[in-house]
């Protein structure tokens, strides 16, 4: 278990590297430049420029820049912004809570209701509650999140007004009610090609494992039907989707972020879309950090919980 | 439902079948799984029903357990479980009786047992499921039902998960489970079927001792007359859906009245301690020389420590003359899989040499060896996943060959010649695998091998996933193609009659190493090592030599 974890460990510093430098090298490559949000100020000259750029330490090689940056990074400096000169850090914990809430919300949304799917149609394969379960998930998978959202936003909110349109919380009101009332539509729209993805998966996890000879043996035993099924299938069947939490977990935060942009959610996505329009690279960089190490450590804890579930993993 | 109009069985049965019939969906090749069957399992006996795959055996388990698959309906007779008809009973009823009345132990204790439950909590939950015990006399009674099986440290053992024992250990715990409630009648399901020699011998001598002990009665579902004559009271002989024979074990066994029961008996590998006639060949220079060849499984990582290190063929060496058949037993882990892909260099070897045709082949690479690739062929063991399902006959065939610059036309003909000569119409050569059976795809994976005429064949357990009957069929045909092309052979086998029947000379692996080689007549009748003498006494049904109880009467 040590050694699994030190190896997996050492793997993910070296993607993070890989990620870094692959970051730093496409963000520079891009037309323009950091200072190109500058240059249409008509009050800055070539001089203002030059000297910012000085300042800024950008007159460097790339690859000097990148080992300065990288050098401070690992020291905890991931720099200041250029929007606003405030450290990049603080600002992206400014809007980091509002994205991992939408995220948690609706990861746990798909994974109960693709799980409860995800057996139902198995255990009554080809049945009209099985039908129905496959086509949905189709059209779910179909369309594009931000499609679903707007949508929402017309008949839930415009129409019945039953949700609020956007944001986070009404400004003056903090309760913890009014968050969840602000939070039900947008995980909801986010969880959907989840919920599709999640009970697709499950099911024929499911059927894999009722069709394994210890479910035999455990109707031999003169189980309950649903003791065969929640003891024996669930658990056995869901040992594999641990991984798939982990390896979905990129879709998700890329859906957060898009989820974010429909219902205006003060989260990263927003935070990443308004950094790239400043060109302030800074925060952009270590905003992809972020989610990488983010995606990363998700993985990592999946592999941890499967070995800590799996007994021949755990005690092999 | 029918159970009052029904006679009552008489007391001394513990399980009577009368006239059961269970069809099969529509489209299948025929309408009945069963069909009009009856009869008796006697209490405290054991009852044998032998047959070959597709006969019905396990349908008839488990329309015994109720636990028929939903497309499958017993349509009419009576199933009477101590005097119970149980066709009929709610869902709820049958599985009362599950676990209680009747308990089913299966062919492979690798896949019974739920990997991620304790042993102790799947014995545990037999009782539970039945609102039996307290759950610390629950944990009492399967310590104790541990101790009973014979399974070394029972307290520890509750503990265990399955993934920590051995095969014949998890045979022990399904048969504890099915133990833990002393239901009245044992249903078991080739339950020796995976298990190597030694602790098949183990299960069985399990099995009968306790049906002893509780005067248990066992329904004992087997498709080799071996562990017939071993352990059975009485014996139905099943074909195809319907009973064609049945009687005490002694009758069918001595004298067999049906001529299907006859040809099953017959085909029954037999332990001849007797040598074979070797082939007469010009040229006696081995074929094959291997010394001192090691190979090393190594798992873990060095790197962090705690790396595991398995021998798995640990300073192997041998020679093959031409046209001679070396068989390579053992149970498994014993190396013989791993010696027989080093050979073909699907593995690479650690140390030692191989030396095939004068040329050392130990250490070419790759593109080296793949010139000589077509003279050392393979024949697999699992007629059904070699073969490609999307290709045809003909494309299995010709594609070797043509890869080696043979023109398609001369290898398409020689492949319609091969099918021909392996027993199967030329007609073979346009149709896809899965038009086959098990023993007809067997001879497409020889005819396959041949087409590149090849100075050596290495048959792993190629006869293993077969019936009896098929079984015989393709060692006959594999001993006609030696004596035309004079090819030499190596046997790889797990069953000691099977290579009895078929070697020169016979290897005797254990942990990687060779123990014992020489003709079947010094292994079976003059076994030099204490091993070689443990597994030839574990060959169930039979003790070799000149007087062979069993064989004497086939």
């Amino acid at each position: 278990m040590r050694g699994f974890l030190l190896n997996r460990l050492s793997q993910s510093l070296i993607l993070l590297l890989i990620v870094s430098v692959i970051g730093f090298v496409v963000l520079n490559l891009l037309p323009g430049g950091p200072l190109a949000q500058f240059g249409l100020d008509p009050g800055m000259t070539q001089d203002d420029l030059d000297r910012l750029k000085e300042q800024l330490g950008l007159n460097r090689p790339l690859w000097m820049q990148y080992l300065d940056w990288a050098w401070r990074l690992l020291q905890g400096d991931w720099g200041n912004s250029f929007r606003d000169g405030a450290p990049v850090l603080s600002v992206i914990g400014r809007h980091v809570f509002a994205t991992l809430l939408l995220m948690g919300t609706s990861t746990a949304i798909a994974i109960a209701i693709g799980t409860w799917i995800g057996i139902r149609g198995a255990t009554h394969r080809y049945s009209l509650f099985d039908h129905l379960a496959t086509v949905g998930a189709m059209v779910a998978l179909s369309i594009p999140t931000f499609w679903f959202g707007l949508v929402g936003i017309y008949i839930f909110s415009l129409k019945l007004g039953w949700v609020p349109a956007g944001n986070m919380y009404t400004i003056g009101d903090g309760s913890v009610l009014n968050y969840l009332h602000h939070l039900i539509l947008p995980s909801l729209v986010l969880s959907l090609v989840h919920v599709a993805i999640w009970s697709r998966y499950m099911r024929t996890s499911t059927l894999d494992a009722i069709s394994q000879d210890f479910v035999k043996t455990a109707r031999a035993k003169g189980l309950s039907e649903r003791r065969v099924i929640m003891k024996h299938v669930v658990g056995n069947a869901l040992l594999p989707m641990i991984t798939l939490a982990g390896v979905q977990l990129p879709s998700i935060l890329t859906g957060a972020l898009v989820t974010e942009t429909v219902f205006t959610w003060p989260g990263m996505g927003r935070l990443f879309l308004d950094s790239l329009g400043y060109s302030d690279y800074p925060v952009v960089m270590g905003l992809l950090m972020f989610s990488a190490i983010l995606v990363i450590l998700g993985n990592l804890i999946a592999d941890i919980a499967v070995a800590i579930v799996d007994p021949r993993i755990r005690l092999g | 439902m029918v159970a009052s109009i029904q006679a009552v069985a008489p007391h001394d049965v513990a399980l009577s079948i009368r006239d059961l019939t269970v069809n099969l969906p529509e489209g299948m090749e025929r309408t009945h799984a069963v069909e009009n069957i009856s009869f008796d399992l006697k209490r405290g006996q054991i009852l044998c029903i032998i047959g070959e795959s597709g006969s019905g055996k396990s349908v008839t388990a488990n329309a015994i357990m109720g636990l028929l698959p939903k497309v499958i309906r017993v349509s009419s007779g009576a199933i009477q479980l101590d005097g119970m008809n149980i066709i009929g009973l709610s869902p709820d009823k049958l599985r009362s009786l599950r676990g209680r009345v009747v308990s089913m132990i299966f062919q492979d204790p690798l896949s019974a047992l739920n990997p991620l439950m304790t042993v102790g909590a799947q014995i545990d939950e037999v009782m539970a499921a039945h609102g039996v015990g307290t759950p610390k006399s629950r944990r009492g009674r399967a310590v104790e039902l541990l101790t009973e099986v014979g399974l070394p440290d029972p307290e520890l053992m509750y503990h265990q998960y399955p993934f920590r024992l051995s095969g014949g250990q998890r045979q022990r715990v399904m048969i504890a489970m099915a133990l833990a409630l002393e239901p009245t009648i044992l249903i078991a399901d080739e339950p020796t079927t995976a298990l190597d020699v030694t602790t098949q011998a183990q299960i069985l001598e399990l099995i009968r001792e306790i049906q002893r002990r509780k005067g248990m009665s066992v329904m004992f579902i087997t498709h080799d007359f071996g562990v017939v004559a071993e352990i059975a009271d009485s014996v139905v002989v099943m074909e195809k859906g319907h009973i064609v024979e049945q009687g005490s074990a002694q009758q069918v066994l001595k004298s067999p009245g049906h001529p299907y029961t006859r040809r099953l008996i017959a085909a029954v590998p037999r332990l001849t301690g007797e040598d074979r006639v070797p082939l007469e060949t010009a040229d006696k220079t081995p074929i094959l020389k291997v010394e001192g060849l090691v190979k090393t499984y190594r798992s873990g990582s060095a790197l962090f420590g705690k790396e595991r290190v398995v021998p798995a063929v640990n300073g192997v060496s041998f020679d093959l003359a031409p046209g001679r058949t070396l068989g390579v037993v053992g149970e498994s882990g014993s190396g013989k899989s791993s010696l027989g892909r080093l050979l073909i260099k699907l593995l690479d070897c650690d140390g030692g040499g191989i030396v095939f045709e004068g040329q050392e082949i130990a250490k070419l690479s790759e593109a080296e060896f793949r010139q000589l690739r077509p003279r050392i062929q393979m024949i697999f063991q699992d007629p059904f996943a070699s073969l490609n399902p999307r290709a045809t006959v003909g494309h299995i065939l010709t594609v070797g060959p043509v890869a080696h610059g043979t023109a398609y036309a001369q290898a398409r003909e020689e492949a319609k010649a091969l099918l021909a000569h392996v027993g199967l119409d030329a007609g073979a050569f346009g149709r896809y695998p899965h038009e086959f059976s098990g023993g007809q795809r067997q001879r497409i994976g020889i005819a396959r091998a041949l087409m590149f005429k090849p100075k050596l064949l290495i048959a792993d357990e190629a006869v293993s996933a077969l019936d009896v009957s098929i079984q015989a069929q393709i060692l006959k045909l594999l001993d006609q193609i030696q004596r035309e092309t004079g090819v030499s052979m190596i046997f790889i086998t797990h069953d000691l009659r099977v290579a009895s029947q078929i070697c020169d000379e016979i290897a005797v692996m254990q942990k990687g190493r060779i123990v014992e080689r020489g003709p079947p007549s010094q292994i079976f009748l003059d076994p030099q090592s204490a091993y070689t003498r443990e597994l030839v006494a574990a060959i169930p049904g039979e003790q070799p030599g000149p007087t062979r109880p069993v064989a004497a009467n086939g």
